[in-house]
């Protein structure tokens, strides 16, 4: 393998029933960003069936060109349509660096991926970036738990491949007057090897997406019960903001898993985060640290996330947020 | 039906601590257990040994000590324990790792491949896709139910972050669990007694046919440049006063920072 034949910046932009997904604009943001420093391009892989019409809103943000592939094979995610269509593109076009959202879909296409092209992985990234001496990509990463950071480098083998979780990095704002190509990619799928059969797709109602949030009201195990539960609610409501939760709250029952913020949840950074009865251990902590403003509302002042917080309040949440809701409404009535 | 788990045994994170003066990871005191999403995997294969009958074989590669996940995967129901150790193993990465596991399987032969979805020291949940890839086998991931139909076809309930798939795989495939998804039985009395008497087999690289310069740090693409423990953020205000006084201070620092 020759480092030299490999350049530009591929990025794997997922969609879903036809739906772009954020950490895909995410990505290309990065991208930008990276290749920019390289001098390199920026490419927008886009798989799916009958999504053509969006290829250029990848353009507006951030992609130079887009290689489209679009087959029957590709209108719901499978494991094996997409990993011999990303090979291919890899293997024909020799990227520097391949970029993937940490999804559950991308958390199965990556290393399918970076094992048929041999070459290394990095999961789950927090920071990307290129080492001003070597010019190799530097990816660091949470591990043990989110205990320790590691930066992780592929030195000898190419491309050099990382996953990202969504909300970890920031898209560009979109700009339709970007110029770029859009090309359509043929796939010689070897379509013997399809071997799993999707049945049916469900999708839990009432979606909603803390990491779009600009306030999140979040609870820990402070919050004890529903009752406490609602006084999030009624503070997040006159924020106009959403509730969200550590990891002990959904344990319970109490919260859906979709609002939990953390390791095994999800990344946030919104403008205000107010962490309740949460008492901030690393792997919650994983998930909010990079909000611009925190409040944290805990009894105990020796809580970890108190540390954290721009603002702690050592006190009881369950006299606070009704009393602070309370005010904010006569606030925000004048 | 063979049916092979592919487990690890991890320094149990949530114990894990930082040493605030040099910023390393105190491990002493850390006890070592299997992964949690791995036992959930061994409960899926024990519950299809249940209902239909299967040979169930755990492996492991890692270090000589890793034999008591071995021991107590035994005292839980299987059959066969495996232990893939070496020095040329060392210092392998996900790639690495599942090109030895994967020169194990062939040598053990397999219906069924388990994994778990990810290892708690490292989370990256790579090790079951490549070793799928190895394999050149099919790959369901993020496995919350499964229904076996006595012949050779899975139904599986697949976990998304927006809700869930039901796809159909046949065997041979790998399946990569979640820990959530099958609470692991504990180990039986009879059990216990068993796994002191049953043999562990100690297999190094050379019961196994692979290429040497694929294995350990030599054969891993990827590698620690370095480690740190995070820097933490310069602390904020913290105040001590009473629910009046605390609800006013809130509203400034919002009103301060524009949030309102």
């Amino acid at each position: 393998m020759n480092k030299e034949d490999y350049k530009n910046i591929f990025v794997f932009v997922e969609q879903r029933e036809g739906k772009i997904q954020n950490v895909g604009l995410e990505l290309l943001g990065k991208a930008r960003e990276l290749a920019d420093n390289l001098g390199q391009e920026v490419y927008a892989m886009f798989l799916g069936h009958n999504i053509k019409s969006q290829a250029n809103d990848l353009i507006a943000y951030g992609a130079d060109k887009v290689l489209l592939v679009e087959d029957e094979s590709l209108a719901v995610y499978t494991t094996e349509p997409y990993t011999q269509a990303i090979a291919q593109l890899i293997n024909d076009r020799k990227p520097s660096i391949v970029l993937i959202g940490s999804t559950t879909i991308g958390r199965d296409l990556g290393p399918r991926v970076s094992a048929r092209v041999n070459t290394g992985l990095t999961a789950d990234c927090t920071k990307l970036e290129i080492n001003e001496e070597d010019k190799e990509l530097w990816s660091t990463r949470p591990a043990f738990g989110g205990n320790l950071m590691a930066t992780i480098v592929c030195p000898n083998h190419r491309p050099q491949m990382s996953t990202v979780r969504p909300g970890v990095m920031q898209k560009m704002a979109k700009d339709t007057n970007r110029k770029g190509e859009v090309i359509d990619c043929n796939i010689n799928f070897n379509k013997d090897k399809f071997k799993v059969k999707v049945l049916e797709t469900v999708k839990k109602e009432a979606n909603i997406d803390i990491t779009e949030a600009k306030v999140l009201v979040s609870g820990g195990r402070g919050v004890a019960n529903k009752e406490g539960f609602k006084k999030l609610e009624a503070l997040a409501e006159v924020l106009k903001g959403e509730v969200s939760s550590s990891r002990a709250m959904v344990d319970t029952g109490i919260m859906d898993h979709e609002r939990q913020v953390g390791q095994t949840g999800k990344t946030v950074r919104p403008n205000l985060y107010m962490a309740c009865g949460i008492s901030g251990a690393i792997q919650h902590v994983a998930g909010m640290e990079s909000s611009d403003y925190i409040i944290a509302i805990n009894k105990d002042k020796y809580a970890p996330i108190m540390q954290l917080a721009d603002l702690g309040i050592v006190g009881d949440l369950h006299k606070i947020l009704p009393l602070l809701t309370e005010k904010l409404q006569q606030e925000l009535k004048k | 039906m063979n049916i092979v788990v592919c487990i690890k045994q991890v320094p149990d994170t949530t114990e894990v601590k930082i040493d605030p003066k040099t910023g390393t990871l105190i491990r002493e005191g850390v006890p070592s257990i299997m992964n949690p999403d791995d036992k959930g995997g061994l409960e899926l294969a024990l519950r299809l040994k249940d209902e239909f009958g299967a040979k169930v074989t755990v492996i492991t590669m890692g270090l000589p000590q890793a034999e008591a996940i071995l021991r107590e995967s035994i005292a839980m129901g299987a059959d066969r324990a495996i232990l893939l150790t070496d020095r040329k193993l060392g210092g392998a990465d996900t790639l690495a790792t599942s090109y030895a596991l994967s020169g194990a399987l062939k040598e053990l032969g397999y219906d069924l491949v388990i994994t778990g979805r990810q290892a708690i020291d490292g989370d990256t949940a790579q090790v079951g896709p490549e070793l799928a890839e190895h394999l050149d086998i099919p790959q369901v991931t993020y496995l919350e139910d499964c229904k076996f139909d006595g012949n050779k076809t899975l139904t599986i309930k697949k976990q998304l972050e927006d809700g869930y798939q039901m796809v159909q795989v046949d065997m041979p495939c790998l399946v990569s669990v979640l820990a959530s998804s099958y609470k692991p039985r504990y180990m039986t009395v009879s059990g216990i007694v068993e796994c002191y008497d049953k043999e562990i087999e100690v297999w190094n690289v050379d019961n196994i046919k692979v290429e040497e310069e694929k294995l350990g740090k030599k054969g891993s693409p990827t590698n620690v440049k370095k480690s740190f423990a995070k820097a933490v953020k310069g602390q904020g205000e913290v105040f001590e006063v009473e629910t009046e006084e605390a609800v006013n201070l809130i509203i400034n620092k919002l009103k301060e920072k524009h949030i309102i």
